[in-house]
């Protein structure tokens, strides 16, 4: 399944590349093709080895064997810098920034503009030159901000911007709109155009399917480490693409909405406020409903899920857990009322990443696995950590591999089923498939719709349309701190953007 | 998007919060200083000003050489031996060798360099953490010092120019009314240098830059462990300048005293609002977390508080600055 060979001289050929982690075979003899000018999507499940393999294109892990040539000689590529050198950028699938240097700071760190000959920073030019970036990218964001200040969003167009810095003429992006809303993801596909049309090569690594079409030139599918194939994205049904990526045909069965008018009330919320972020915030939330919480990038619908889970403080309101007034100022005081928040930002929030994966999933419910004397029963643990592993197909060696050696998809299962395991009746998802590939995907939305059906009340947070309709029994729309309109579950995608572009006075629910 | 929304809320007051925390130290400063002065009226003569002032110049300077490590997440605890080495070895060369005074300076500063880039190549290159390896440090070097002297003190009596290092007073000579001593002028400029090279250098920028996130200044191909080792080098050759102090104030190198300093050191950079973290943090609340130490010091000596009460408030006094730090961190 291999395109034509090309007519013009590739940028990068990759072949029989092979390398090996402890206890994972991450890549088996795979190869790929850039070539001058083309976006390339590099596709497959969470694990395949898709940053893997990039990773030793930009000199950040040695391949155990195989032949990288750039430009049609053979390179070493023994450092990030000596991949820089040869032009080769990466912008990678965890943020990684310096939180408490200025933007500029950040995308200039190692080739800082000086003065008074080099002894000197000079910062003036320093800012120039990523304001001068940023204006090419059309974002407006002050080059002297600290990163750490600002939202998921904005540092992922900081490392982009960072990563245009180079003037790379390879340029590598590892999932780089999993943080992103869509008028942002329009402003980065006119930035990659415009790369392309400078001669630049693009790996794509996305989970998006749809970002497919619209963006990519070629697709190369990996699967368990090895590449499946490469074809023209534009001539190929995205039915033929997943099945190489998964290896089987999937079939997404459409939710049915159940009536739910008798269902006893799981969750109510009562005037909701603090501040510009949450204005007013009253809803009901049944139980074996799903709700969708729609809305564009900061309206506050995390806002909103972390105050009830009692993460951030509030001005006003309050919340009603089977009936009963619930007290929640601290997270503890949410998961005791069995509320479970699944957070946006797992690197943060979510993970203890230098844990392995039993004690993550286990680590909200300890005390259900704490016997005699305080003494953790370990092999409950295992037990349930493996039971899902399964469950939820979860890529690792064993469930004692530390969190942060698992591809970034798989993370985020280890985060759903640690609060699965801890048993809440209302789970509150923010972006539960964000990072996740198609197949894993549909499982998680089949599993959303079995807890239902076993009667949680499920709150998801998702800034993709397509998963909001796909899912929620019910949809909550916000704008600009304000609950805006609840649609029902068939609504179709433009009546949530009317409503979640509203900026009137509230709609009243 | 809007754009107005999504505008950074916290990071401006992350710096405000910094600074916040600074101006607390500040205020407790002179909050310390008016208490003082109102209940003894010697605490306010000029000789216990400057005899403060004078007593900080060496936690200071070491001080500012501990701020720089902290900042890039490590941590250095062989300041103090290190300082007493840099004495030992000016001795040599100035009293053993009998060198003029340039070379003795220029010993002691470059021994407290070739040491400092020594701990420097151990933790970046040998990847033994900071805290290990200048333990190993602290007691190799307290080690050499008296086996270099021969566990006897070193004097400078050959040496006439040496106590003016510290003690004599180019600004009393040129403006009598204001006797400030020399080591306190060093102290100053030490500060001064290293905020400048901090705020607008290269070096500066990857201090700040390797305790936010090591990993991500890697990823970005800068070759982190060369600055990590001259983060080190620079906060050792700053030792040397203090052991010059010391060495100077008391005319000679004593070999056995110099552990426990790095303590008070630590002390001060964490009092003065700089993080343990790494990330953050400045030489000027470093410079009046040292003041804050010797103020409270001298005050509680002259209000005839016992020795071991004085100890008793310093370390609670560190335990209630990390506590600010700490509410200040929350609320980001
Ligand atoms: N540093 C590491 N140490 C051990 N195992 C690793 C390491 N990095 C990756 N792996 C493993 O190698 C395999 C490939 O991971 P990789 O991150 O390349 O996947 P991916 O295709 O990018 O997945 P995702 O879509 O989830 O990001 C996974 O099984 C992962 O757990
Ligand atoms: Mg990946």
């Amino acid at each position: 399944m291999t395109a034509a060979p090309s007519p013009v001289a590739p940028l990068v050929t990759m072949t029989d590349v092979d390398k090996r982690f402890p206890g994972v075979h991450a890549l088996k003899r795979a190869h790929f093709e850039l070539l001058p000018g083309e976006v390339h999507a590099l596709m497959g499940e969470n694990g395949a080895g898709k940053s893997t393999l990039m990773k030793i294109l930009a000199g950040i892990y040695p391949r155990d064997s195989g032949t990288i040539l750039v430009d049609g000689t053979t390179a070493a590529l023994t450092s990030p810098r000596a991949a820089q050198e040869l032009g080769i950028g990466i912008i990678h699938q965890e943020l990684s920034l310096m939180p408490d240097l200025t933007a500029a700071q950040n995308i200039l760190i190692g080739r800082e503009p000086r003065r008074a000959g080099g002894l000197l920073l000079d910062e003036a030019a320093l800012n120039q030159r990523a304001a001068d970036i940023f204006a090419s990218m059309h974002l407006t964001l002050d080059p002297r901000t600290v990163v750490g200040g600002l939202t998921i969003a904005r540092q992922q167009m900081v490392e982009i911007a960072k990563a245009l810095s180079y003037r790379s003429r390879v340029l590598i992006m590892d999932e780089p709109t999993a943080a992103l809303n869509d008028a942002e993801i329009s402003e980065l596909f006119a930035i990659i155009r415009k790369l392309k049309a400078e001669g630049v090569g693009i790996v794509y690594i996305s989970h998006k399917m749809d970002e497919l079409k619209r963006i990519a030139d070629r697709v190369t599918v990996m699967r368990d480490g090895e590449t499946v194939g490469t074809v023209a994205a534009p001539d190929t049904p995205v039915e033929t693409i997943i099945s190489m990526m998964v290896g089987r045909k999937l079939t997404d069965d459409v939710a049915v909405v159940p009536d739910l008018s008798a269902a006893p009330v799981a969750l109510e919320v009562r005037g909701l406020r603090r501040g510009k972020e949450i204005r007013d915030v009253s809803f009901d939330l049944r139980k074996g409903e799903i709700l969708g919480f729609a809305g564009l990038m900061g309206a506050g619908r995390t806002e909103v899920a972390r105050a009830i889970f009692g993460a951030d403080p509030l001005e006003a309101g309050e919340v009603f857990v089977h009936g009963k007034k619930a007290t929640i100022r601290r997270p503890q005081d949410a998961v005791r009322a069995g509320i479970g928040y699944l957070s946006e930002d797992r690197k943060h929030f979510g993970l203890a990443t230098g844990m392995d994966v039993r004690n993550n999933i286990a680590l909200p419910s300890l005390s259900r696995f704490t016997g005699f004397g305080g003494v953790l029963r370990e092999s409950a643990m295992r037990t349930a950590a493996v039971d899902f592993i399964g469950k939820l197909a979860i890529k690792t060696p064993s469930e004692r591999q530390e969190t942060r050696l698992l591809s970034g998809g798989n993370q985020q299962k280890v985060v759903i089923a640690k609060w699965l395991l801890r048993d809440c009746d209302i789970l509150i998802f923010d972006e539960p498939t964000r990072g996740i590939d198609v197949g894993a995907k549909s499982e998680i939305y089949r599993l959303l719709n079995r807890l239902a059906e076993q009667g949680k009340a499920i709150i998801v947070i998702s800034s993709e349309l397509p998963e909001v309709l796909r899912l929620s029994h019910r949809i909550a729309v916000m704008c600009e701190g304000r609950l805006t309109g609840f649609l029902p579950g068939g609504a179709s995608q433009e009546e949530i953007m009317k409503l979640a572009t509203q900026r009137s006075a509230a709609v009243a629910a | 998007m809007s754009n107005a929304v999504s505008q950074p809320v916290t990071s401006p007051f992350a710096r405000v919060s910094g600074a916040q925390h600074r101006l607390l130290a500040f205020a407790s400063l002179i909050l310390l200083v008016v208490v003082f002065s109102i209940a003894s009226e010697n605490f306010m003569q000029t000789s216990n000003i400057i005899a403060i002032l004078q007593a900080t110049s060496v936690n200071g300077v070491l001080a500012v050489a501990a701020t720089v490590v902290i900042i890039t997440g490590g941590i250095d605890l062989s300041v103090g031996t290190l300082m007493t080495f840099c004495a030992v070895i000016a001795g040599v060369v100035l009293t053993y060798w009998g060198m003029p005074l340039p070379f003795g300076i220029l010993a002691a500063i470059l021994a407290g360099a070739l040491c400092g880039c020594a701990s420097g190549t151990f933790i970046a290159k040998m990847k033994i953490p900071p805290f290990i390896a200048t333990l190993g440090m602290m007691l190799i070097l307290k080690g050499l010092s008296l086996v270099i002297s021969g566990t006897r003190p070193i004097y400078f009596n050959d040496t006439p120019g040496f106590t003016q290092i510290s003690q004599g007073s180019i600004v009393g000579y040129f403006v009598p009314a204001v006797p400030l001593p020399n080591g306190v002028l060093i102290l100053f400029l030490v500060a001064i240098v290293v905020a400048f090279v901090l705020s607008k250098t290269a070096l500066g920028r990857y201090t700040f830059a390797l305790g936010s996130n090591e990993e991500a200044v890697r990823l970005s191909g800068v070759n982190t462990d060369r600055w990590k080792i001259a983060v080190y080098t620079l906060a050792g050759s700053i030792c040397g300048i203090a052991g010059l102090l010391i060495a100077s104030r008391l005319n000679s190198a004593q070999p056995a005293l110099g552990q426990g300093y790095e303590l008070d050191a630590i002390a001060a950079v964490v009092i003065g609002g700089t993080s343990l973290s790494g990330g953050r943090g400045t030489v000027l609340g470093t410079l009046i977390g040292a003041l804050i130490m010797s103020v409270l010091l001298n005050g509680l000596r002259i209000l005839s508080v016992a020795q071991e009460w004085q100890t008793v408030v310093t370390g609670s006094i560190i335990i209630l600055a990390v506590y600010i730090d700490m509410l200040r961190r929350k609320r980001m």
